[in-house]
């Protein structure tokens, strides 16, 4: 059986999405978004991680089900 | 300057590392025959190859390198995209890919040899695998170069880390560990690279914003406002726009010569396609590749564009200075990256810096381990061996590749703009290159002799071209060094800065004078690969004509475009068949020439 290259690759960005919303959780509010202007970037792309991570997962489940 | 790394930044680039290890082991399973391990069983599905294509360019030389030329030059920068890489992207997958994939050739020197003879293929297989080498060492040496100055991190300490994980989950996974973790590299850029992009945007003060602070910048450099913001427009003579070139050399060094010789005949990004599951899905991954290859310069240099423009507009308070007080370019990404990414996006950005300038390495090695046990060692040193034993070599070799990178990464140091290096090696190697491809597979006349000559005679033409050249970008800095300036009149240079400019950028010809010089190194590049591109052109003509075909017709079917038969995709979908793909990704090319002219 072959890897499914979304597999890993969702998980891998479905964690970085966890890591960086949780980070932004316990962050908000803190200096450092002064950087980005103000936004706390870690949160509103750490969802946009988890969403693509997500995403991924969904098909390379999709693909496993239903074998060629 | 320096970044400080928080503990999340650690974090993120060790998820990274585990999973690109991890995706190497699960990998290790797959590896049982020598086609598994060079070529990937022929088994990956069209987008995942067409994803690799392009990120397997996509390594230091770009990222680093694009967004440099994007804050020196400009958006004209993006001819590296829409001239220099879509045309050509469009020409391998609909009327090479069925000679490259149909031979069932394993690599390029390969084809090479069923096309022409052995002699060929050798110096073909010999010069590539000189290249890859030293473009990993570059990629490697440009590692541990930035992490250095940015982190802190000791330069030995650097390449070995890369070293390392490079090699485990190639020795693991062969071709399609370094598949995937392209792949995995082409989002991480995307996803790592946008939002700084967008915040940068915002920065700047939106396109508005950015076009008026480009124009400073133009008038600072002496040039006409627009300058950084319109592609062609400025091209009508060399000394209107910052890159020193006209449209001429532009759209043949650049456009044709140098960017048909790289997308169509280079195995790095060839042997992505190679492992493609199908000829459909093989011709396919060129051109789905184009699509992101064409909104590229929106992560690339764009960034560079919106560093100096910040730069202008803070009295030259954004980016870090080179020793001689201009912006030093090669920071642009890394600044932009700690001026507005706070700890946390800032690991997802180095993860996304760290996986380009590793699956640039790794592309490299892969390419060398095939090409060399291959077209080197299964056809000069130990031929008729068993598939195991070339699969064991392929593994040393992967070792070996990596050792020669990392001797390469201590010897790289030279160039100020690691993109004028690549290109000045592909003017002597690659473009001559092309022709023989073009006459080869267009023409059955051509022959082993005439290709071989031909080629060179063109690499010999790109030297000689080289060798007797000057840019005066190269002699202002000999100048600097010696404390005098640049005549007006460069005929009357005086022999000392002559002398002290003479060497890996040209020059090591000239007795008493150059016999031309270029306002820019990149113009010379374009130049010199011209010059080898219609050398080689012309030499393999002449000399097919006066010598005697050794292939017959038959010998030569599949390997011929006359003598092969036409693929029939009229029962696909129009967006499975190359053809239709080719029209769209130019028509969307040319719009976007004429929105940014």
């Amino acid at each position: 059986m072959n890897l499914d290259i979304r597999m890993p690759m969702g998980i891998m960005f479905a964690v970085f999405g966890v890591v960086l919303v949780g980070w932004g959780l316990v962050s908000a509010n803190d200096p450092i978004y002064q950087r980005s202007l103000g936004i706390n970037i870690n949160l509103i792309w750490g969802a946009v991680l988890m969403v693509f991570g997500g995403t991924m997962i969904f098909f390379a489940r999709k693909a496993m089900k239903k074998p060629l | 300057m320096r970044i400080e790394l928080g503990v999340i930044d650690y974090v993120l680039l060790c998820v990274y590392f585990l999973f690109v290890i991890g995706i190497g082991v699960v990998l290790r399973r797959q590896m049982k025959t020598g086609a598994d391990f060079f070529l990937s069983g022929r088994a990956i599905p069209a987008w995942i190859c067409g994803l690799a294509f392009i990120s397997a360019n996509l390594g230091a030389q770009e990222v680093i390198g694009m967004a440099a030329s994007g804050a020196k030059y400009g958006i004209m920068t993006s001819h590296f995209y829409w001239v220099g890489a879509i045309p050509a992207m469009v020409f391998v997958g609909v009327f090479m890919m069925p000679f490259y994939y149909g031979s069932k050739a394993r690599s390029v020197p390969e084809y090479l040899k069923l096309r022409f003879d052995e002699k060929t293929r050798t110096f073909n297989a010999l010069t590539f695998a000189v290249m890859t080498v030293f473009s990993s060492g570059i990629s490697m040496y440009a590692l541990a170069r930035l992490f250095d100055l940015l982190l802190g991190w000791n330069f030995n300490f650097s390449i070995l880390v890369s070293a390392v994980i490079v090699l485990v989950y190639i020795y693991l996974g062969g071709l399609t560990s370094a598949i995937y973790n392209e792949v995995l590299q082409f989002f991480l850029i995307v996803l790592g690279f946008l939002p700084l992009v967008i915040i940068g945007m915002k920065d700047v003060g939106g396109w508005h914003g950015l076009v008026a602070k480009l124009d400073v910048v133009a008038a600072n450099n002496g040039f006409a406002a627009g300058t950084w913001t319109h592609s062609w427009t400025h091209t009508g003579t060399a000394g209107a726009n910052p890159m020193g070139v006209e449209w001429f050399g532009l759209a043949m060094g650049l456009g044709f010569v140098l960017s048909f010789g790289y997308w169509c005949t280079d195995f790095l990004v060839v042997q992505r396609a190679m492992a493609a599951n199908s000829m459909s899905a093989a011709r396919r991954t060129p051109l789905i590749a184009a699509i992101p290859k064409m909104l590229f310069p929106a992560l690339v240099i764009l960034p560079g564009m919106i560093a100096i423009g910040m730069h202008a507009a803070s009295n030259g308070e954004f980016l870090p200075k080179s020793a001689d007080g201009s912006p030093d370019y090669n920071m642009v990404i890394p600044t932009m990256l700690g001026k507005y990414f706070p700890p946390g996006m800032l690991g997802l950005g180095l993860t996304a810096l760290m996986a380009s300038f590793m699956s640039g390495m790794a592309g490299n090695v892969t390419a060398f381990n095939t090409v060399w046990t291959y077209d080197i060692y299964q056809s000069h040193i130990k031929p008729g061996q068993s598939d195991a034993h070339y699969l064991k070599v392929g593994h040393i070799v992967t070792v070996v590749g990596i050792l020669l990178s990392v001797a390469c990464a201590y010897a790289a140091s030279q160039f100020n703009n690691i993109m004028d290096m690549l290109q000045l090696v592909f003017g002597f190697v690659n473009a001559p290159l092309f022709a023989t491809f073009l006459l080869g597979m267009f023409w059955k006349r051509t022959t082993g002799h005439g290709a071989f000559w031909g080629l060179v005679a063109g690499t010999g033409a790109a030297a000689i071209h080289h060798g007797l050249t000057l840019s005066k970008e190269t002699l202002a800095g000999a100048a600097h060094v010696l404390n005098t300036t640049l005549p007006a009149d460069l005929t009357t240079i005086s022999a000392d800065i002559l002398h002290k400019a003479a060497g890996i950028k040209g020059g090591w010809l000239c007795a008493g004078n150059a016999v031309h010089i270029y306002p820019v190194d990149m113009a010379q590049n374009f130049w010199a690969a011209i010059f080898a591109w219609s050398m080689c052109f012309v030499a393999t003509i002449v000399i097919s004509v006066i010598t005697k075909r050794t292939k017959t017709d038959k010998e030569l079917a599949g390997l011929v475009y006359s003598l092969t038969p036409r693929i029939v995709d009229h029962h696909e979908p129009w967006y499975k068949r190359p053809a239709v793909l080719g029209v769209v990704v130019l028509v969307v090319a040319v719009i976007l020439n004429a929105i940014f002219w």
